[in-house]
């Protein structure tokens, strides 16, 4: 029991990470991933929707038919994406100016719709919310880490208007790498976006083989 | 597997958007008045940035007429002090810069001189054209205080107009410069309407 959640934990998080193994949800992580808060922001949102959705859909998992399971999970996400929507646009009003389109879009994140089908569907609840928690912070954990590249890279900071996301206290967390001048703008452009999704995948694919490396051969299985 | 008659799916799929629905309408009315708190409150902070608030002492954002000229839509807010025209807040659109719509608030006073223009919203590059945006410099404020007279030399100093451009990119402020000239032309003309 231990180990299975253990194992949706790190599929979620690294050996199924929906963005940098599965390529799921690229639309909105390249447009996105311009600064660090932006990427949290839309990483969270979309945490948040993959926990709801998985959650709704597992425990009415008896009563959605097979042949209709599709157009009750697309009613079911985008029910549970305009809630959030609506929850920003009240409480988190700057970001969701920011974020803007993206936020009804992750509708349209396929890495949503394929959790439902291929995990939640099936699961019980507990393991659901944990599968969509996981899935959801293996995307985030990508867009940050995409985020903070073409920040630093682009803009020469890191952290900018992170009071979007935590409030007044939050306005002097930004942190200057470098002079504005001298960044690279590329970095901020949609060919930033793709040069640093590449290098990361590039670059969990090295760890991946290291450990491999390091550790005796076990067939994988992915769910 | 059975497959279950289409009645079965039909009524499924019934029942389960009158849940859904039901929930997004109880989140909706639980959420409704703040966003439109936050929809007046940041639209007063952007018309504040085109007019100190010590002028006027109407509510300015419900002060509003919508007037057509030349096939767009112009939105225009009016500040009054005491019931006395001030000024008016105009909001526009230009598609003509580089990369998608650029939306535009452009207040001017009744004594016709423009008080302060400001971009709400564009798409162009960044490091090149966003320089319209006064948080990257100040070219925005070359607006500020300019008489409504002699507008055909309103224009970008490649055009043979008065007004800098920037390095690498002349289309944004071009944009921007014919819009705020088209807007003070439509101004003049519909001055009477938009003081009523």
């Amino acid at each position: 029991m231990r180990s299975d959640y253990s194992k949706i934990l790190s599929n979620g998080l690294w050996h199924n990470n929906q963005a940098l193994v599965a390529l799921l949800g690229l639309c909105p992580l390249l447009a996105v991933s311009n600064t660090v808060i932006n990427s949290l922001g839309l990483g969270l949102a979309t945490t948040l929707t993959l926990i709801l959705s998985n959650l709704l859909v597992s425990s009415l998992r008896q009563f959605i038919l097979p042949e209709i399971r599709l157009p009750l999970f697309v009613l079911i996400i985008a029910g549970v994406v305009t809630i959030i929507e609506l929850i920003m646009h009240a409480w988190f009003y700057e970001l969701y100016k920011i974020l803007g389109i993206f936020i009804p879009l992750i509708v349209t994140n396929c890495a949503i719709i394929g959790r439902a089908e291929v995990f939640a569907s099936k699961n019980r609840i507990m393991p659901s919310i944990l599968d969509g928690l996981a899935m959801g912070l293996g995307f985030s954990f990508a867009l940050v880490l995409l985020g903070s590249f073409r920040e630093i890279l682009g803009s020469g900071t890191l952290l900018a208007q992170a009071d979007l996301l935590f409030g007044n206290t939050a306005k002097n967390w930004k942190i200057n790498v470098f002079d504005d001048d001298s960044s690279i703008l590329l970095a901020i452009l949609p060919p930033g976006a793709f040069i640093g999704l590449g290098l990361l995948i590039a670059l969990k694919n090295t760890l991946e083989l290291r450990l491999q490396a390091t550790k005796p051969v076990t067939p994988k299985v992915y769910e | 597997m059975i497959i279950s008659p289409p009645i079965h799916a039909a009524l499924r799929i019934g029942l389960f958007s009158f849940i859904i629905v039901g929930l997004v309408s109880l989140v909706y009315h639980g959420t409704k008045d703040k966003i439109a708190d936050n929809e007046r409150r940041a639209l007063l902070q952007s018309l504040q940035s085109v007019i100190d608030k010590r002028r006027y002492n109407n509510d300015l954002v419900h002060d509003k007429i919508q007037l057509q000229s030349g096939g767009q839509a112009y939105t225009i807010y009016r500040a009054r002090q005491a019931g006395k025209s001030v000024a008016a807040i105009i909001t526009s659109t230009t598609t003509q810069g580089y990369n998608g719509a650029i939306d535009l608030l452009i207040a001017i006073n009744v004594n016709g001189t423009i008080n302060a223009v400001r971009i709400l919203n564009h798409r162009e590059t960044p490091g090149l054209g966003d320089a319209i945006e006064l948080k990257k410099s100040n070219w925005v404020l070359s607006f500020n205080q300019l008489p409504l007279k002699n507008l055909d030399q309103w224009a970008v100093k490649r055009d043979g107009g008065n007004f800098d451009q920037f390095t690498g990119a002349t289309i944004t402020p071009r944009a921007i410069v014919n819009k705020v000239k088209n807007t003070a032309l439509f101004f003049q003309q519909y001055q009477h309407e938009i003081f009523q």
